[in-house]
């Protein structure tokens, strides 16, 4: 049993390691994995719907099915019965109704997506982030992601989960965590008011803290940003912000200067967001990573999901973002977008539907604002995956994505 | 399929990042440009110091035979373009089938800016006002017993253009011979004119790293403009707007160009028919100097009625046809938005489209996936009517009676002002305004420019600034 079963009976972590085992082929491996997914959705749908461990928000809804979703849903395919899921349903309150039952006594993060036009979207969480993230963890490279070493995190802060992930990350591999102070919300109605100066200006003043911590002496060597982040950091970098905040501070400005990410001694990257399109990745790798020098992991995540890890990007697969699904926890299928029921083919575009299968949070088939094309199961992740993530082209004119 | 790569510091990109463009009769994709990101813009503007140095070392003399020489280069040569190469009737042909506009006016307009840079001796004495332009080698001299000392203002100029007309080029192109790199951001479907002039400019021994050619996506555009510190922006209200109140964007919006006939000269409008046909009409009518007004003082029920039968002659025709006289819409919708929203302006009492009574058929013409949108002269009964003061991409004139006393407060700023009048006191009037940016006095159409005077802002004045100075031996 690992540290956070807290007895309640079935297996909640899976570590990435058990694939990676050469000698197994691919065709054993998806058919464990598939075998292992649906043990879990039986697994998980039977705690969130009965009447002991079962969340209310669930056991309420099971009241208008026509079917026993304990006895009717034996494998993922079963998972169409309950048809998509609105997350409409997660605006407001109360959210102690997406508590389960089984899990009442522990203490509950609450973290919010949005929120910047009415009632925000709320989600719960005991361990959720912890055990996502050490998993994500497993699948590190240690010589660019060294153990013990400090952490920054240029993303948003706030009621957001991401923020304690990181640091958490960070605690976990042996090392601490440098936040900043940024409010995405802030910055979405800077935005729509038009006030584009100001915008850039509120960036500056993330990238201003982020300098002063990395002037600070922290010693700091791994890094969580966004896209957008990295390269209004690497063009503070290369413009001399770092230098002059050193000389501010009263500190030496090392030779051979500060004028690259590689030169502020990061090694590794850890990047989340759906504008990751092949070619900013390229020009990252090309023109700020020291032509992967740095090594940068692009992650496609959200607070339902959790965090889906890409293959190993680079020139060898055209920069090419490949992501993953922490599966069996979560799913993610790429489906016709007027047939939800359908998936498309291999390497066809679809809408991505979400699947969260947790103790402490049961999302099925949830319609992601974002499409991309369907991939092949690979060695380390050996189930479907999506690429060329992008804004669901009939929400992108309406959408404000991607603001820090 | 022709690929065009973006050029950073003159050095060709190809980017996994493209946009396709398509023929616009055939909807066949005819080539694919590669689009770089806001943060590429910003790291290759950062080396613009340094490639300004560069421009700045070669001496002005030798840089103007330089520009004269890819002059000839633009309108001569076989110019590499992406991986294929063309020659200027290539080039003409490709730049007519993106954008709809016809081969003669590219033709036209490719020549226009050929002659900039053939003549650029010429234009910047225009710029200038004549001034020793060795001076711009060492920074400062003396002329006519007088100092003068000018410091570059920028180290590149950004160019967001439009793809509605390659005669803009003839704008930007002088920078290169004032010793300021260019970072041009191409309208999306006409990098065609922009691509061929950088590629002359290199084979003329321009330095490369004062040639970026940088296709991009707005937020590009906004790098661009944040990241240099002078640019010229071409566009409509809404995309020049937010940059109206900062000094270092020069802002090329609608011109709202137009002819008034004074007291003297409104009577014998037939006079001048001609003119004002050239003056609404030329180039499509797609030009911020194409007049979209008549002021008259009298008989503009006449006037427009005598307009609308000549502009009513003018017909959709091919884009290789040689009689061309409009410009196709490559995206059809954009043209049905345009006539919807004068058909909604024409509900408000007080306006008509006579050139289309005339004509007798609706001003939008569909053949195949093209639309063309024919002449519009809209009779308006007072300056206040909504569709008095619009401008459009095609040949589209208001025509409105006003007594010449009240037509200065009435006109609001105006790119060009062909005024047809004798009367020294109006001319006077004309002369003080402070809304006209370029004014011809008596029967010249609005489209004519002398290249000596710059006609909407002064790229000598947006470059550089004049500062007091002294010099003493040590």
């Amino acid at each position: 049993m690992n540290k956070y079963e807290r007895n309640i009976g079935f297996n909640d972590y899976f570590s990435p390691a058990q694939w990676f085992d050469p000698k197994e082929t691919l065709e054993s491996k998806v058919k464990r994995a598939k075998e292992q997914l649906d043990l879990h959705v039986r697994d998980t749908v039977a705690w969130h719907f009965s009447p002991e461990t079962g969340t209310p928000f669930w056991l309420e809804k099971a009241k208008s099915y026509q079917f026993n979703p304990i006895k009717d849903v034996q494998c993922f395919e079963d998972l169409h019965l309950f048809g998509t899921f609105e997350d409409e349903w997660l605006r407001g309150g109360p959210v102690d109704r997406w508590v389960p039952r089984g899990l009442i006594g522990n203490p509950v993060y609450v973290f919010e997506t949005g929120g910047t036009t009415g009632l925000p979207k709320s989600r719960i969480v005991l361990d959720d982030f912890r055990i996502d993230y050490e998993m994500m963890s497993e699948t590190l490279p240690d010589q660019h992601f060294p153990k013990g070493s400090n952490w920054l995190m240029l993303g948003p802060s706030g009621p957001r989960r991401l923020r304690l992930a990181i640091e958490h990350l960070a605690q976990h591999r042996g090392g601490k965590c440098f936040s900043i102070d940024l409010d995405p919300r802030w910055v979405v109605k800077l935005i729509k008011m038009r006030q584009i100066e100001m915008a850039n200006l509120y960036k500056e003043h993330a990238i201003d803290q982020a300098l002063a911590i990395l002037a600070g002496g922290h010693d700091i060597k791994c890094m969580f940003t966004t896209p957008k982040l990295l390269a209004a950091l690497d063009e503070a970098l290369r413009s001399g912000k770092l230098e002059d905040k050193f000389r501010s501070f009263g500190r030496k400005v090392p030779l051979g200067g500060l004028r690259s990410i590689k030169a502020t001694g990061i090694t590794g990257i850890f990047s989340g967001g759906t504008e990751f399109t092949p070619q900013f990745t390229r020009e990252a790798y090309e023109e700020m990573l020291d032509s992967g020098d740095v090594y940068m992991t692009p992650t496609y995540g959200n607070t339902l999901m959790g965090l889906a890890c890409s293959r190993p990007i680079g020139p060898h697969d055209g920069f090419k973002i490949t992501y993953y699904a922490p599966q069996p926890r979560a799913a993610t299928e790429v489906v016709d977008p007027k047939d939800y029921s359908k998936k498309v083919d291999y390497g066809q575009t679809g809408r991505v539907l979400l699947t969260t299968l947790t103790r402490e949070f049961f999302v099925p088939r949830f319609p992601e604002r974002d499409e991309g094309e369907r991939e092949m199961p690979y060695e380390r992740y050996p189930w479907d995956g999506v690429s060329g993530v992008r804004t669901f082209s009939e929400l992108a004119a309406t959408t404000v994505v991607g603001v820090y | 399929m022709i690929r065009i790569p973006s050029l950073r510091l003159g050095k060709p990109y190809e980017s996994l990042s493209k946009t396709t463009l398509v023929h616009h009769v055939t909807g066949e994709p005819v080539a694919e440009v590669s689009q770089v990101t806001g943060s590429q813009i910003i790291r290759d503007i950062s080396q613009m110091a340094n490639a300004r140095r560069e421009l700045a070392s070669i001496p002005m003399k030798e840089l103007i035979a330089r520009v004269k020489e890819a002059a000839k280069i633009f309108l001569e040569d076989t110019l590499e373009c992406g991986n294929t190469s063309q020659n200027f009737e290539d080039y003409i042909r490709t730049l007519s089938s993106t954008t709809g506009s016809p081969m003669v006016f590219c033709r036209r307009n490719a020549a226009k800016v050929g002659y900039v840079m053939g003549n650029i001796d010429e234009i910047l004495a225009g710029l200038t006002r004549g001034m020793d332009l060795a001076i711009l080698d060492k920074g400062h001299s003396k002329q006519d017993g007088r100092t003068l000392c000018f410091y570059p203002t920028t180290d590149a100029l950004g160019a967001i253009l439009p793809s509605n007309s390659p005669g803009v080029h003839s704008l930007w192109v002088p920078a290169i011979a004032l010793k300021i790199p260019l970072v041009i951001k191409p309208g999306r479907e006409e990098p065609w004119t922009p691509y061929r002039l950088l590629m002359a400019m290199k084979k003329a021994k321009i330095p490369s790293s004062a040639l970026n050619f940088l296709p991009t996506d707005h937020g590009g555009a906004a790098d661009i403009l944040r990241g240099c510190q002078r640019s010229l922006l071409f566009g409509d209200s809404a995309t020049t707007d937010p940059y109206k109140s900062d000094h270092r964007v020069e802002i090329h919006g609608p011109g709202y160009s137009k002819v008034l006939l004074g007291s003297d000269t409104s009577a014998q409008f037939d006079n001048y028919l001609d003119l004002l046909v050239e003056s609404v009409a030329a180039n499509g009518g797609r030009s911020c100097i194409n007049a979209s007004a008549i002021y008259t003082h009298s008989h503009g029920k006449e006037l427009a009625e005598a307009l609308g039968k000549r502009l009513a002659r003018i017909q959709a025709r091919s884009w290789d046809n040689a009689e061309a006289e409009v410009s196709a819409f490559a995206n059809p919708d954009v043209a049905d938005r345009i006539s919807g929203m004068i058909d909604g302006l024409l509900a408000t009492p007080g306006a008509e489209d006579v050139c289309q009574r005339i004509r007798g058929t609706p001003r939008v013409y569909k053949e195949g996936r093209c639309a063309w949108l024919l002449p519009s002269v809209i009779l308006c009964d007072s300056p206040e009517h909504p569709l008095a003061n619009k401008e459009f991409l095609f040949p589209y004139v208001s025509v409105i009676q006003c007594p010449q006393e009240e037509m200065l407060a009435r006109i609001g700023p105006s790119l060009v002002v062909s005024a047809f009048t004798g009367d020294p006191e109006f001319t006077q009037q004309l002369l003080d305004s402070r809304l006209v940016e370029r004014l011809n006095i008596g029967p010249i159409s609005t489209v004519r420019l002398s290249w000596d005077q710059p006609h909407e802002g002064n790229l000598f004045t947006h470059l550089y600034r004049q500062r007091a100075f002294a010099e003493a031996s040590l």
